[in-house]
């Protein structure tokens, strides 16, 4: 378990104190993926830092499965660093060395022998996918490889915590779906906590099962990722839940619907969790006098559960709309008349 | 054919003096690769932000490079024939050219290899720092593997100049085919021998510049 306490950071720049990170409180519980989520200066960088003590807090403290990081230093703090490890936006391999080396490095570091090493290497190599490229060296491979290397570095001493700086953000939609995919298996099959900063919801919402909103250096909304998605409170938040959903909440959008389908009424309906799954739509039609017709639909699928929005034309007598979306409130199902034509 | 080409050359004599300028160059380049490093990574991790931050040690190191790579090098040995003399008993012949060469040649390495050091990217110092390791493990397997092919082109370059400062010393009376080519030659107006030596010296340049690129490009893996 992680436990931030009061976390501040302050940089002294001589002319300028800059509060980077402003009294967080977070704990994230052993095996969660938790994600921190915000704009470039939000403090996310300096926060992840502190986690493993490359930076040093001002106020506060971090523990992590009941050691304080920020109380140790020297062999002790290097110690602790091997059980939390991290993964970069940059990747940050040595060039010098290929993939073997690469990830034999913090073995080295640890004073692991040398046939124990090539082992593990070899495990780790086909634990994320390189099996073939173990000689070549990091210049003759794709950012989604690279990034397989420096995953499989970052596990070879069995930390307890891996750390993500983001580690997506340099690669394109496919092969950022490819790494994400492998940190939920290896979350799954090692028990790893993972903690992540981006500023992609799209990170948060396919891999994440809590988030933290930050802005200007405090968290100013935390929460499971279907919850926040579903009822975002802040400004900002709700700019972040854009990034995926978007489209159908726009003025425009609306505008444009209603012209396009005159007749009727026309309703949004809001899925969460498991409601997602069921033929509640059929049921609709089946028992009452309605006309369904599909405009438009969306669905993100996140760690806990789907979460979706779909926007219905119903026609019908009044009454029996009334009746449908009475139907459809009974099931949980979150509705939104949008207008009538 | 030689000898009517090259009618002064004394062969024997001309091929002591090729060893004894491959001789100088050679140690003084080892020992100047040596103290160049030690001090280019002192310089690089004793600036600000760097992980022996030291403004006391930073400013004397820098202060020690830039005064000694700023004498002009024929003045340099002059001004240490006290030193050379304390260290090797004498201030003539090859070994005595030493102190000078490498005194004088291992600041201005020094300074490629601070170029070269801070060409690392940060993030990889950052990742091994999050990896647990101390920094001489950072010195041994990141910074220097790192930065290997500067390193490596660095003391070429450094290595060249040696060769021209060795033929420098040879005036004052260091051995080698600088003294054959300005006693023998140039004093006593026997063209050939200078033209003789200055083609030997070629020929010793090219050979550490081919080397020293082959050496450059196999250790670049990027």
């Amino acid at each position: 378990m992680i436990e931030l306490k009061g976390l501040t950071k302050v940089f002294d720049t001589g002319k300028a104190r800059l509060t980077a990170v402003d009294h967080v409180d977070l704990r994230v519980p052993a095996g969660e993926i938790f994600g921190i989520i915000g704009y470039s200066g939000a403090g996310k960088s300096t926060l992840i830092r502190l986690l493993n003590g490359l930076e040093k807090p001002s106020e506060g403290s971090v523990e992590i499965n009941g050691q304080n990081i920020t109380a140790i230093s020297g062999p002790k703090l290097r110690k602790a660093r091997q059980k939390v490890s991290m993964i970069f936006q940059h990747f940050n391999l040595l060039w010098s060395r290929t993939v073997r080396e690469n990830i034999e490095f913090p073995l080295e570091i640890a004073g692991v022998g040398k046939e124990e090493r090539r082992k593990r290497s070899a495990e780790l190599i086909e634990l994320v996918g390189l099996e073939g490229r173990e000689t070549a060296y990091p210049a003759q491979l794709s950012g989604g490889q690279k990034q397989r290397v420096g995953i499989a570095r970052a596990l070879a001493n069995d930390p307890e915590v891996l750390l993500c700086d983001e580690a997506t953000s340099a690669l394109d939609p496919q092969t950022t779906d490819a790494i994400l995919d492998l940190l939920v298996d290896i979350n799954k099959r090692l028990g790893l906590t993972i903690v992540l900063i981006t500023h992609e919801m799209h990170v948060i919402r396919k891999i994440c099962h809590r988030v933290a909103v930050m802005e200007g250096g405090r968290v100013v909304e935390l929460g499971e990722v279907l919850h926040v998605f579903q009822h975002p409170k802040e400004n900002i938040t709700k700019r972040f839940v854009a990034q995926v959903t978007e489209t159908e909440d726009s003025a425009e959008t609306v505008r444009h619907l209603r012209e396009q389908y005159p007749e009727g009424q026309l309703v949004k309906l809001i899925f969460v969790g498991d409601q997602a799954e069921q033929p509640i739509l059929t049921q609709l039609i089946r028992e009452y006098q309605v006309e369904v017709n599909i405009v438009h639909g969306n669905i993100s699928h996140t760690q806990r559960g789907a979460y979706g929005t779909l926007i219905l034309q119903l026609k019908g007598t009044a009454d029996e709309i009334a009746k449908a979306l009475a139907f459809l409130g009974a099931h949980d199902v979150q509705t939104e008349v949008m207008g009538n034509a | 054919m030689l000898e009517t080409l090259f009618p002064n050359v004394d062969w024997p004599a001309m091929w002591e003096a090729t060893l004894e300028t491959i001789y100088m160059t050679a140690v003084s380049t080892l020992f100047t690769f040596i103290i160049g490093l030690v001090l280019g990574v002192v310089l690089f991790l004793t600036a600000p932000n760097q992980l022996w931050a030291n403004k006391v040690v930073n400013w004397l190191s820098g202060a020690f490079v830039n005064i000694f790579r700023s004498i002009p090098f024929i003045i340099l040995i002059i001004l240490l024939i006290p030193f050379t003399k304390f260290l090797i008993g004498s201030i003539r012949g090859p070994n005595a050219a030493l102190p000078a060469l490498i005194i004088g040649a291992a600041p201005f390495y020094a300074r490629m290899v601070l170029i070269a050091l801070k060409e690392i990217d940060k993030g990889v110092i950052e990742a091994a720092r999050s990896m647990g390791a101390t920094t001489w493990t950072i010195i041994r397997k990141v910074l220097l593997p790192e930065s290997k092919p500067a390193l490596i082109s660095g003391i070429t370059v450094t290595a060249i100049a040696l060769v021209g400062y060795t033929a420098m010393a040879g005036i004052i009376g260091a051995g080698g085919l600088g003294t054959l080519a300005f006693l023998d030659g140039f004093q006593r107006s026997r063209e050939d021998v200078t033209l003789v030596s200055t083609i030997l010296i070629l020929v010793i340049v090219f050979a550490v510049q081919f080397v020293g690129d082959f050496l450059t490009s196999r250790s670049d893996k990027r």
